[in-house]
């Protein structure tokens, strides 16, 4: 016998132990502990047979042989252990914390709701008054989800405050312009808010660490799962909407208006603030899907570009620059940028560069490239006629986008050098976001009074 | 001698039943009174015998309790069900069957002589 055996020193080995154990997917808490309990009773019978505590817990646990046999024998009883699931109520292990953040979602998403036909009651209608419902939805509805991440977080008072003057500012910028249904100004304000707002929900989603900008990636992370799950609830919603028209029409009854006017508005307000929850739920429940679509699709977008590339010098044809062309080509960028952003937030920092890092410097440097013959094509255009709301913006955001690209395309050249590191693309991606907020403020706050209000 | 897997698989549900039959018991004592049983001819592995527990509890065949028993630690425990007992007393049918005409193969050599080959290729 080596050292003397104590208890204290069984019982560590027997931590040690269940933490293997625990680690296991397959094997739940009350397995292990019953696992533990027959350890414990191997062990108890090879000491009364005059081993030491020592050499009796090492032969207990070899004769439970190796923890992957005994995971694999668990797992063909168990096989929906390897299906993560979301335990949203019932089970008795809702903790205090879950139930109060169940009560402060069905709070936020009532709220969002009720928000949605708050103006009907002042006379506004929600089928007629598009130029009011454009600009304001924002206003109506993401207070809600930044309230409800921002108690989520218990952020401190001087930024609560910085929250609800944002929001107030979005307000004034939404209704202040006298601008008319039909201006190209509404609709700039309508996208441009929206995402103005969504910069100040990642500011309470951050807290009061939204400088730093591994909460930022994380904000990111959120956006792209955020949307992953609004749109599957907006799924659902479309078969609920689907059966309650077709069934209440077989009865004679037409629920157009309410569906119209009711269910789909405030569906639509109150599954913003769910999937928020859904996705702080879930953090540590399911793998990210974002990512994954990413890897999926940006192949297929480099291939893309690189065709669309080749087919443009092959023909010698210029781009047909109109102004729904110029959308068109911000929203690749935007793309482009998406599947970057969702790339950097999945990958291991300390990663060296793979194939991977390589085809994404590609897709970048083809969609800067066909960019570059785009914004030639443009500016040519606006020096020509003139410029307009529409136009202006199209452009900024083009101007945004390219220096952003043009950068992430540098970095990632000396990413795949082995020059730079993979952290110097993550800080300039997460460094950029008030870049957006910025400009979207600007188009929001600035351009209705310098182009006249049209 | 060692007992052949396939045939320990076979043999498990109605060995565990019938062990519960006798009364409650838990995964430690269970196993031991098998190795007590056979001599310790059968070669059964805690990976066998917990998701065989689990799988009877789940289909009603036992009924399991966590507690402690006086001056032990705490246990889950499994005590049979009804369904369990009818579930035994059909398997214990179905295995007298066997172990019957495995016996009057091999116990009767009188009426049959030697070990008949042929039929045996015949069956494989």
């Amino acid at each position: 016998m080596t050292a003397p055996d104590s208890p204290v020193e069984l019982e560590s080995q027997f931590a040690q132990w269940r933490r293997y154990v625990q680690r296991r997917r397959e094997l739940a808490q009350p397995d292990a502990d019953e696992l533990e309990d027959h350890l414990r009773g191997s062990v108890d019978a090879l000491v009364a047979a005059g081993l030491s505590t020592d050499e009796a817990f090492l032969v207990a646990v070899k004769r439970m042989g190796s923890l992957d046999e005994l995971s694999r024998e668990f797992a063909r009883e168990h096989s929906e252990r390897l299906w993560k699931q979301l335990v949203l109520t019932g089970s008795g292990t809702v903790d205090a914390r879950s139930r109060r953040d169940l009560r402060a979602l069905v709070l936020c998403a009532v709220g969002a709701a009720v928000s949605v036909r708050v103006p009907e009651l002042f006379g506004v209608s929600l089928e007629h008054d598009g130029a009011f419902y454009g600009p304001n939805v924002g206003v109506l509805v993401l207070p809600w989800l930044a309230g409800f991440l921002a108690w989520r977080r218990q952020v401190r008072r001087p930024l609560l405050g910085v929250l609800v003057a944002l929001f107030m500012l979005g307000a004034v910028a939404a209704n202040v312009y006298p601008l008319a249904e039909t201006s190209q100004s509404v609709v700039l304000t309508s996208i441009h808010l929206p995402i103005a707002l969504w910069l100040v929900v990642g500011l309470a989603y951050a807290g009061d660490e939204w400088c730093s900008p591994r909460r930022r990636m994380d904000f990111i992370r959120f956006t792209g799962e955020w949307f992953v799950y609004f749109v599957l609830l907006a799924l659902g919603g479309g078969v609920l909407i689907a059966f309650t028209a077709g069934t209440f029409k077989a009865i004679g009854i037409d629920p157009e208006v309410f569906l119209a006017q009711w269910l789909l508005p405030c569906g639509a307000a109150a599954g913003v603030v769910v999937a928020a929850w859904l996705v702080e739920a879930k953090q540590n429940v399911v793998e990210n899907i974002a990512p994954v679509l990413t890897r999926l699709f940006t192949p297929l977008f480099t291939a893309v570009l690189l065709a669309f590339l080749v087919a443009v010098v092959w023909t010698s044809s210029g781009i047909d620059v109109e102004r729904e062309a110029l959308i068109l080509f911000d929203l690749l960028l935007v793309v482009v940028l998406g599947l970057l952003l969702y790339s950097i937030s999945a990958r291991d920092p300390l990663a060296p560069a793979g194939p991977f890092d390589r085809l994404q410097l590609a897709l970048v440097v083809s969609a800067l490239a066909i960019d570059v013959l785009v914004l030639l094509e443009i500016t040519g255009r606006i020096t020509e006629f003139g410029t307009t709301p529409n136009k202006a913006a199209a452009l900024g955001e083009n101007i945004l986008l390219l220096a952003n690209l043009a950068w992430s395309a540098w970095l990632l050249l000396g990413l795949a050098r082995r020059r730079t590191p993979f952290a110097a693309l993550e800080r300039w991606q997460t460094g950029y976001l008030p870049v957006y907020a910025a400009w979207a403020w600007i188009v929001v706050l600035a351009f209705p009074p310098l182009f006249g209000h049209v | 001698m060692k007992v052949a897997k396939d045939l320990v698989a076979a043999s498990a549900t109605p060995m565990v039943l019938g062990i519960l039959a006798e009364g409650e018991s838990y995964g430690y004592a269970i196993l031991k009174r098998i190795h007590e049983l056979s001599g310790g001819e059968l070669d059964w592995t805690e990976g066998l015998l917990y998701p065989l527990l689990h799988r009877l509890e789940r289909l009603g065949c036992v009924e399991a309790t966590w507690r402690s028993a006086t001056g032990e630690r705490r246990r889950k425990y499994y005590r049979i069900t009804d369904k369990g007992r009818a579930e035994l007393a059909e398997q214990r049918r179905q295995w007298d069957t066997v172990v019957g005409a495995l016996r009057d193969i091999w116990l009767d050599p009188h009426d049959r002589g030697t070990l008949p080959a042929i039929p045996l290729e015949g069956l494989a």
